[in-house]
């Protein structure tokens, strides 16, 4: 693996609008299928409720099948610390999530994997999420480093904390190894801490 | 100048600055569970790594646990699976298990503090969002994903940006009847259920002082449904009351110099907060939530909120709570017809929450439609209720005296909601399908709301109960 091969500085693909506010983790993926030891199979599953229930479920309409920029409300992912959430998501191709704004764990989730989310005004939300009804085929792009969305004519401010930014457009959310790389101060500064040198 | 609790615990576990600018944050106790990581141990398989401070790893069975019948292989074979390569992962990388056999299993967020595992100064982290639960020491202590799970273990360290803090001062007292679960629900509906985002909590004010450890864990437990990270209560003489003689804590001298330590990580008089919020906890009534988030709830003599009343972009989340559930708005929750009670859950399944529920169930029978279920958060919680008879009383009022376990809070073993039924819950979440059937219903409360709600069959007032 390059290093190259971690960078997450756009992405270019087609929208599918998932509106509503508070849209939490369990109805991402509902907790029975958090039985497995895998997160393989996982996208299948994804809004499984929700799109049983609704055949009009965006996930279901041919029309956004292959699309990678979901669009979303308000607190989307909030619950649930689940990454089968954003596994799920993944899984069934989604590559950056554009919003109003994140549960906290869901978005640091969504780092883990390499899926920028980036947040945006809920008036420009609502024009996007029209617009991508409009025309499903036209391209969306998610700008991490400039922090902006375009799709048709236009062009959409957007924010990613700066640490999160860093990491997507560094390739460096891969944090495993970023975190090793500390050595021996992780033990330096565990054996400071007077509950682990003992009282 | 003076510091809080997080700046010092924060400092002190400080590895270094990462080139992204967020914090290599230590952590010092790593709680595990069979749900969030097979795949992390899979991970570290993969990339052949060991578990760097095996001895600050802690693990329990507890999501799939099945409350009745427990003995091996589990009838569903994907949770028998799943306890299965949680045996066998921490075994093959040397990590305690707190399995049936050691009398000490029980929900995660109930076992840390009740072995002392939890303690104030900590970092502390776990693959389950409800990790908050643990600030109730003193502690900051963070849910996290299985990704994240895997960088613990291989590093006993996050990649983390320090929160902003809020303190959340409730004043006044609070009357008969209203409980601990009834103040974080409280304080979730005004600030609102991303109100938090972005946040740490520090709970204050008299109402949150005169709290015993229990009811602070029920407070810090749902921070997370407000939107807060973590949330925590400094240090106190509850704090070191509360931990002394737990097996896992600092035991004789090494007790009073832990107690000097935990008391100097308090927050300094005259500290500074990004924000405050205050709430009169005098003015606090027995809460039910009505909708499909716990932001969404009224006082029990309340009536439910139209949503035209609310902010334009609020509105579609208000209809479509009002047609999940099927109520109206305007109509009072008083009364509102229940199928099922469940008490439990790492909010509120710990002794004084059995006693709670225990002291309204002796003034009943469980109505003759209603199924109650009574799951104690761990096998000690459980012996200590049977030792004082209360799983007895719960059976002479029809209730059902279950094992230990997650149960009914997320359905993930045959503790499920069938269809549309309704339950009154001392549960954290209210979401769509979160109690396991996908047309399901929950109305949140205090674990002596639903125990009225069981022998009335209904949304009651406890208050009228316990005159």
């Amino acid at each position: 693996m390059s290093p190259t091969d971690f960078k997450r500085r756009e992405v270019a693909g087609r929208g599918i609008p998932v509106p509503g506010n508070d849209i939490d983790t369990d109805r991402i993926i509902p907790a029975r299928f958090l039985k497995a030891v895998t997160f393989e199979g996982m996208g299948e599953h994804a809004f499984e409720d929700a799109r049983k229930q609704n055949p009009e479920h965006p996930f279901n309409q041919t029309v956004y099948q292959g699309a990678s920029v979901l669009v979303v409300g308000q607190n989307f992912g909030c619950g649930s610390s689940r990454e089968h959430a954003p596994q799920a998501l993944m899984r069934w191709g989604i590559k950056a999530i554009v919003g109003g704004s994140f549960g906290e764990i869901f978005f640091g989730n969504c780092v883990m994997l390499g899926i920028p989310c980036l947040t945006v005004s809920q008036a420009d939300l609502e024009w996007l999420q029209r617009a991508i009804g409009r025309d499903p085929q036209q391209p969306v792009a998610v700008d991490v480093e400039k922090q902006e969305v375009r799709c048709g004519e236009r062009v959409i401010k957007a924010a990613v904390p700066d640490g999160a930014r860093k990491q997507l457009v560094d390739g460096t959310w891969d944090s495993t190894a970023v975190l090793l790389e500390a050595g021996a101060a992780i033990e330096a500064t565990a054996r400071k801490l007077p509950y682990v040198r003992g009282y | 100048m003076a510091r809080t609790l997080l700046d010092k615990v924060w400092e002190a576990h400080t590895v270094r600055t990462l080139p992204s600018g967020q914090t290599q944050l230590l952590i010092g106790l790593h709680l595990i569970h069979e749900v969030t990581t097979p795949q992390a141990f899979q991970m570290l398989k993969e990339l052949k790594l060991k578990v760097r401070m095996p001895e600050r790893t802690f693990g329990t069975l507890d999501h799939i646990i099945p409350t009745t019948d427990q003995s091996r292989p589990y009838a569903d074979p994907m949770a028998e699976d799943m306890a299965e390569h949680m045996i066998r992962n921490t075994k093959e990388f040397g990590l305690p298990l707190f399995d049936m056999a050691t009398g000490k299993q029980g929900i995660v967020h109930v076992i840390g503090p009740e072995l002392g595992l939890t303690q104030p100064g900590m970092t502390i982290a776990c693959g389950d969002s409800h990790t908050s639960t643990h600030g109730a020491v003193g502690a900051i202590a963070f849910g996290i994903g299985t990704t994240q799970v895997r960088d613990v273990l291989a590093t006993q360290c996050l990649a983390m940006a320090k929160p902003r803090l809020r303190q959340v001062r409730v004043d006044g007292a609070l009357a008969r009847g209203v409980y601990a679960k009834d103040v974080i629900l409280a304080i979730i509906n005004v600030l609102g259920v991303k109100g938090g985002v972005g946040y740490a909590y520090e709970y204050a004010g008299p109402v949150i002082e005169r709290m015993t450890m229990e009811e602070r864990l029920t407070v810090c437990n749902m921070s997370i449904e407000g939107g807060a990270r973590c949330g925590y209560v400094n240090p106190d003489r509850t704090t070191i009351d509360y931990l002394r003689g737990r097996p896992h804590a600092p035991q004789g001298a090494a007790f009073e110099r832990a107690a000097d330590w935990w008391r100097s990580v308090a927050t300094e008089p005259g500290a500074a907060f990004d924000d405050v919020a205050r709430l009169d906890g005098s003015a606090i009534e027995p809460v039910v939530t009505w909708g499909i988030n716990p932001g969404m709830s009224i006082g029990v003599s309340q009536t439910i909120p139209k949503p035209e009343a609310q902010p334009e972009p609020e509105r579609p989340t208000f209809r479509e709570a009002l047609a999940h559930m099927g109520f109206q708005a305007g109509q009072p929750i008083m009364g509102a017809k229940i199928d099922v009670a469940f008490v439990g859950s790492c909010t509120n399944g710990r002794l004084s929450d059995l006693r709670a529920a225990a002291e309204v169930a002796k003034k009943g029978k469980v109505a003759s439609h209603v199924r109650a279920l009574i799951v104690p958060g761990s096998q000690q919680v459980a012996k200590a209720a049977e030792a004082e008879g209360l799983h007895e009383i719960f059976q002479a009022a029809g209730f059902q005296w279950r094992k230990a376990g997650c149960s009914m809070c997320l359905g993930m073993n045959p503790d499920k909601l069938e269809g549309r039924e309704m339950s009154a819950s001392s549960s954290n979440r209210n979401f769509i399908g979160r109690q396991g059937s996908p047309t399901g219903r929950t109305l949140l409360m205090s674990p002596a709301m639903v125990a009225a709600a069981a022998i009335t069959g209904a949304v009651t007032d406890v208050r009228e109960i316990l005159k």
